[in-house]
């Protein structure tokens, strides 16, 4: 995970996350080869995927001969640790793994599963993509997204603030500013 | 003619069970009128006294996003407070005793006197199939009305969950009723951008939600007596 390794080139590790839900569709796009290719040509050396509960499962690869390394897992209960030393991280439209990674200020790509039901998650990645924090793809389109993407275009996301709803709440019940 | 007086009186005897009736219900449609009006309203008395504040829980970005806001709230004035989450959702409830503990190493307070880590069933778990949603939900109604009856608290913050509405809904009965007045914060997700959740919809059409905050001006636009507060993570 360093920036060197016994001097050959740095690794740079693409991490992708799902949650605790499934979303095959995403583990498949990441595990495809178009994919692969455009996150090599892009630089990045290894790619570790967070599966979660999904049935579908990833090729390992040692990254002998120039190819991307990959690795996966199911779940981890330190997840922060691999967005922290991860170069670009492609995660599903939680907004728990959304505004974790855009703290951490590392690139995120969000990858919208168009198989739920409910699927109000759209909005949340589209309103950050707008906004330049982010960029959103379909997991049929991430391979397009990871190709014409631009990290420098990136906005970094400013910290949230409850100060204004603490405030509205305290003076509703009639308790004084401090 | 004893025919007819029996007639007769039956014939006043309905119209004076009518007449009941319909000041019964006029005195209740008054009540929930009046419940309805106020709850909007700041409370008049200041209240320098600390508020028990009952904490709906969701899961995931719900709960990260109730803890940030509870980290700003004053403890002192907002206590005893009484987390309370889906009995088949573990970790927040574990979020949140991790955030009550970290509260007690910083001022020296037990998290014991000050918190409470409450269970409730859920009407519905994803998947379920309507029909035996019927039953779960009726469960559900009669455990929150079981744990509300003992709590009765004085602020109810909640931002999203499905567990929060039958607990809103009690609430705004005791509030008609006359067992306790208590008032509800509802904070809609940052995740909804454009549209409200079922539970944001019906807290805020219905007129139960006393003060109602959404992240983004989008739903401000729409929905003009929530207010605009930014976002909160």
């Amino acid at each position: 995970m360093g920036d060197t390794e016994n001097g050959e080139k740095a690794s740079k590790t693409v991490f992708v996350t799902v949650g605790t839900t499934l979303f095959d569709a995403l583990v498949r796009a990441v595990d495809s080869l178009e994919v692969k290719q455009e996150l090599l040509k892009r630089g990045y050396t290894n790619l570790v995927i967070q599966m979660g509960r999904g049935s579908y499962t990833p090729t390992k690869s040692g990254g002998e001969d120039g190819s991307l390394a990959v690795d996966f897992f199911t779940f981890s209960s330190s997840i922060a640790d691999y967005l922290r030393s991860a170069s670009l991280v492609i995660s599903h439209a939680g907004s728990g793994s959304i505004f974790e990674t855009l703290r951490l200020g590392k690139p995120l790509i969000v990858v919208v599963n168009e198989d739920l039901m409910d699927n109000h998650q759209i909005e949340l990645a589209e309103e950050l993509a707008e906004r330049k924090h982010l960029y959103c793809a379909r997991p049929q389109t991430l391979h397009q997204t990871i190709e014409s993407m631009d990290l420098e275009s990136l906005l970094p996301y400013p910290p949230g603030d409850a100060m204004p709803v603490a405030k509205l709440i305290n003076q509703f019940l009639g308790f004084p500013d401090d | 003619m004893e025919k007819g007086n029996g007639c007769y009186f039956s014939i006043m005897a309905s119209s004076a069970t009518i007449t009941f009736f319909l000041i019964g219900i006029t005195l209740v449609v008054c009540r929930v009128l009046y419940a309805m009006y106020w709850s909007n309203k700041p409370l008049r008395k200041r209240a320098p006294q600390p508020v028990s504040t009952l904490i709906v829980l969701g899961s995931g970005g719900h709960t990260a996003e109730m803890l940030n806001l509870l980290s700003v709230l004053q403890k002192d004035r907002f206590s005893p407070r009484i987390y309370i989450a889906a009995a088949t959702d573990n970790m927040s409830l574990q979020k949140a005793r991790l955030f009550e503990n970290s509260l007690a190493d910083e001022t020296g307070v037990s998290a014991v006197k000050t918190a409470q880590f409450l269970q409730i069933y859920r009407s519905r778990e994803v998947g379920q199939s309507y029909i035996t949603s019927v039953w779960t939900t009726l469960l559900a109604i009669v455990h929150a009305l079981q744990l509300m009856i003992k709590i009765r608290p004085q602020v109810i913050i909640c931002n999203g969950p499905g567990t929060c509405i039958p607990i809103c809904a009690i609430a705004f009965l005791f509030k008609v009723i006359g067992i306790r007045w208590s008032s509800i914060f509802y904070v809609e997700s940052i995740a909804r951008v454009k549209r409200l959740s079922l539970s944001g919809l019906l807290l805020y059409k219905l007129r139960i939600a006393d003060e109602f905050f959404v992240q983004w001006p989008q739903l401000q636009r729409k929905y003009p007596r929530a207010h605009y507060v930014g976002c909160l993570m």
